[in-house]
């Protein structure tokens, strides 16, 4: 089910503003893979490329190539829209839609796609919560708002509401910074267990966040404010914080700069 | 910090509260006496010498005790306080009068019985013609003004850049201050043109003229309020953009766009210009807006005041109506305020 | 270039597609429900401007085809005598009117409804301020002839007294002599209009004022400055555009305000040179009135009228606009 991404000389820019250059990694299946670096580094904005929310972003272009298994993500005649099916996304602050209960935050994603079959439903959504390990704390309430839950909770509907469509890769642009401690080993238990289903890529400010969870670390870094966003270097995350390859990834997770 | 300078000085000279209403009796004493002395009789000017002496005297008093900044406070404050008082009287007057000479022949006779066998100068009749009229004019600006405000909104917040999205920006603020007249003329001039004699719909549609930059600007506003997160979170979910912007974007912000909605149609119900220049009005039940002269509420106000030379059951149809149109205005304005509360992101 | 050339380029150097490239796929697979909407959206936008086009079109040739006949000067004729033959009429009056009630208007509706928007924010006791802002806000949507009514029969009657009190201490001006006619003149006018917009110049000022950031309040309070100064320091200089802006508002609803001139005024074709002698006329008001037995030259001629009237309040909201632009610039309390 999950899928490999291999990204070759990606450059994403805001208007004139080249935001990342020429970035290329491989992401493996099954595995979790932490992006780490300085604010403005374009950690987010690379990760927003890898589903094609960053053209979402007014003036926002990409070059390059970000390819899915063996289909381009950006070649000829691929629909966005098909793609965010496929690479799923949670973000930053919980964002369940306001309007809806918990049920159909989870349902959102087949019913908005308008392809889903009633007696299907109650299962998905309950295999969904199960597997944001929220079922227990909402299964006697699936019809309040989504609101009404604590900002974990919220995060972890968030999650259930992505996994819900079955996507291939789930893309996770920093999930806990919002959240106090106990809900973020929650949520860290979480992409553990995810990682058996999903590739998983994790953007986070947090070291020992990406130290705990992550397989594989990437570092991004840019030269100077201003100046475009680069890929450091990529490794086992053990060896990232243990023995890196770069003296300014060293420096970085030694707290020398940053 | 314990010498006797330091505390009295924060301390300084202060007036004791009493002192604004003890300044205000001895200036409006003051006033009667010179009123009395000077053979004046209007009481107006009896009060306006009260009101200067007190400022001035609020003045010279504080200046001597506070000094001339707490002076000039002061003196500021009952400036407010007074146009306040001021302002308020003309809108008590308002609400007063109409209510109390609107009841008079406001009763289920007048709400169910056109002006059909009435002269305007009779006793008798009522304003059901009128409700219709207004109910079916107003009802189809809604239905042709609503949906283009509201698509223009969606136009200009989700998909609008470039020159057209300026260019209808531009013109929703240039459309939001024309006149209701000049909506009038516009179809008046289309009427000449076409050589139609006037009937409801065409009032409609200089509604719709009116209420569409209405719509539009409210609409911009709370469709600017949902958070572009949850557009995200949608699009994340492989959502296509056009069902993204119905199902998630606007049921979030449907209770602030219905208000909107609803107040412009408060607004348009109220006009009377354009429909006179085009539904011209008519004593009869007509429930056809697309063919013959139909009334409105405010166009029946306005030609029971002007066509009656006078007469007394004229104006009190007229207070009456008045009062019904009020009544149905507020009523909008108060429902779409408890919408607002009640559909209130929580 | 078509797609299929675009695949070959993309096939031929992988790695470096250009980025229109991806635009144009981008595009290229947009959805059929997509397409709809984009377009029912965009074309609400340009039914928008195609009205105002046409509003714009339209008087202008109705009015084209009155002016044409016109035997007087459009511009400085002191009459409206569309019926004779040949015809002759003029807006002289009703500019001059148009202007001097909504003059009188925004003279007295200004300053009043500022005081009322500082005491709702600052004077007023905190259970006093909400009920009355909110009551204000209702007056706002009180229909225009409700107003046009209560003046005709309530205000006018009690004009007198002013007036004569006006004709007594200032009469010597001229401009407030009294021939002790019924005080439906301009002045009249002016105060009713001043009621009329005194909600709506209230509101929006209010609001504009509870937003002044706590900070610049605490600012000059930290100085030790009095209420006064603290409203003239911080609050103010941090309002004004959002004033001018409202002012402006209510100055486009007193220049085009048709039903409450047309109830009050007793018209006259000519300029007044006493605001308190009845007589005199605005663009609406002249509308309204003549509209009913006008001939099709008459309406075209009223048309003609209607297309000044809506050139002026075009200027004076661009005149706001400008203001406010400007202000926005200066000020560095919006940032």
């Amino acid at each position: 089910m999950a899928k490999r991404i291999d990204v070759s000389g990606l450059t994403a820019y805001y208007g004139s503003h080249k935001a990342i250059e020429d970035i290329s990694m491989t992401v493996e299946p099954r595995s979790v893979t932490a992006f780490i670096g300085p604010s403005g580094c374009g950690k987010s904005t690379f990760l927003r490329t890898l589903n094609r929310m960053h053209e979402v972003t007014p003036g926002g272009r990409v070059e390059g190539k970000v390819m899915l298994d063996s289909e381009d993500l950006y070649g000829t005649g691929i629909d966005p829209v098909d793609v965010r099916r496929e690479v799923g996304m949670v973000f930053q602050r919980p964002n369940p839609f306001p309007t809806m209960s918990i049920f159909d935050n989870v349902a959102a994603g087949l019913r908005l796609n308008g392809k889903y079959k009633k007696s299907e439903l109650n299962d998905v959504v309950e295999k969904s919560l199960k597997g944001a390990n929220l079922w227990n704390e909402v299964k006697d309430r699936l019809n309040k708002p989504g609101s009404g839950l604590s900002g974990g909770q919220q995060q972890r509907l968030c999650i259930a509401r992505a996994i819900a469509v079955e996507p291939k890769v789930l893309l996770m642009d920093e999930p806990c910074s919002a959240l106090d401690p106990i809900s973020t080993l929650a949520i860290e238990d979480l992409i553990g267990e995810l990682k058996e289903r999903f590739t998983i890529v994790i953007v986070t400010h947090n070291m020992q966040q990406a130290a705990r969870v992550s397989d594989r670390t990437a570092f991004f870094n840019l030269a100077a404010v201003g100046q475009p966003g680069r890929l450091i270097e990529i490794d086992d995350t053990e060896r990232i914080f243990s023995n890196p390859s770069v003296q300014a990834t060293e420096d970085y997770i030694s707290g020398r700069f940053g | 910090m314990s010498d006797k300078n330091g505390s009295t000085s924060l301390r300084g000279a202060s007036l004791p509260r009493w002192s604004p209403w003890a300044i205000a009796a001895g200036s409006l004493a003051l006033a009667v006496v010179i009123g009395l002395a000077g053979g004046l009789d209007s009481h107006v000017q009896w009060g306006l010498i009260a009101a200067v002496l007190f400022v001035l005297g609020t003045y010279g008093v504080t200046a001597r005790v506070e000094g001339r900044r707490q002076a000039k406070d002061r003196v500021m404050t009952s400036l407010v306080w007074v146009a306040f008082l001021l302002a308020v009287v003309p809108l008590v007057s308002l609400v007063w009068v109409t209510v109390k000479r609107g009841v008079k022949v406001l009763d289920v006779y007048f709400l169910t019985h056109s002006m059909g066998v009435v002269a305007d100068t009779e006793p008798g009749g009522g304003i059901y013609h009128a409700i219709i009229g207004s109910l079916e004019q107003v009802g189809l600006a809604t239905l042709i003004g609503a949906p283009v405000g509201v698509l223009t909104a969606i136009y200009l917040v989700e998909y609008g850049r470039g020159a057209l999205a300026r260019a209808v920006t531009f013109f929703v603020d240039v459309m939001t201050g024309i006149p209701s007249i000049v909506a009038g003329l516009f179809i008046l001039s289309l009427m000449l043109m076409t050589k139609t004699q006037p009937f409801g719909f065409a009032g409609s549609l200089a509604l719709a003229i009116l209420m569409m930059p209405v719509v539009v600007r409210s609409t911009e506003e709370m469709l600017k309020l949902v958070p572009n997160e949850l557009r995200e979170a949608s699009l994340a979910l492989g959502v296509p953009k056009w069902r993204t912007i119905l199902k998630v974007v606007l049921p979030t912000s449907l209770g602030g766009i219905t208000t909107g909605i609803v107040l412009a149609v408060a607004r348009i119900a109220g006009e009377t210009a354009p429909v006179l220049l085009l539904v011209f009005g008519n004593p009869f039940i007509n429930t056809n807006p697309f063919e013959g002269a139909q009334s409105s509420l405010p166009l029946y106000i306005y030609q029971q005041y002007a066509n009656s030379a006078g007469s007394g059951a004229a104006y009190d149809r007229a207070w009456a109506a008045s009062l019904t149109l009020i009544a149905f205005v507020m009523i909008l304005n108060l429902a779409a305020r408890g919408l607002a509360r009640w559909k209130a992101p929580r | 270039m078509d797609i299929s050339t675009q695949h070959t380029d993309a096939a031929a150097s992988p790695g470096l597609p250009g980025p229109a490239a991806h635009q144009r796929a981008a595009r290229g697979a947009t959805r059929p429900g997509d397409r709809i909407f984009i377009g029912l959206t965009r074309g609400s936008g340009i039914l928008l401007l195609v009205i105002m086009a046409a509003i714009a079109v339209f008087l202008t040739y109705r009015a084209c085809l009155a002016i044409s006949d016109d035997q007087g000067d459009f511009l400085t004729t002191f009459e409206w005598n569309t019926n004779l033959i040949p015809p002759s009429f003029g807006i002289a009056v009703l500019v001059y009117g148009t202007i001097v009630s909504s003059v009188i208007a925004m003279v007295i509706a200004v300053p009043v409804a500022v005081a009322i928007a500082l005491f709702l924010t600052h004077y007023a006791p905190r259970r006093l301020s909400g009920p009355i802002a909110y009551v204000i806000d209702l007056l706002a949507a009180v229909p225009s002839i409700v107003y046009g009514l209560w003046g005709a029969l309530v205000l006018v009657p009690h004009m007198d007294g002013l007036f004569g009190w006006l004709d007594e201490y200032l009469g010597w001006t001229g401009i407030f002599s009294w021939d002790g006619g019924a005080p439906r003149s301009m002045l009249t006018v002016g105060v009713l209009l001043a009621i009329m917009i005194l909600p709506i110049i209230t509101n929006v000022s209010r609001e504009v004022f509870r937003q002044v950031p706590r900070m610049h309040e605490e600012a000059a309070l930290a100085l030790g400055a009095t209420r006064w100064e603290v409203i003239r320091m911080s609050v103010l200089p941090f309002g004004r555009s959002g004033v001018i802006s409202a002012s402006m508002l209510g100055l486009g609803r007193a220049l085009g305000e048709t039903m409450a001139v047309a109830t009050v005024l007793s018209p006259t074709f000519d300029i007044k040179a006493s605001l308190l002698d009845p007589g005199g006329g605005t663009f609406a008001q002249n509308i309204a009135s003549k509209f009913s037995e006008a001939t099709e030259f008459g309406r075209d001629a009223l048309i003609a009228s209607g297309l000044v009237l809506f050139v002026i309040t075009l200027l004076v909201n661009g005149a706001a606009r400008l203001i406010i632009a400007r202000r926005k610039e200066y000020s560095g309390a919006n940032a």
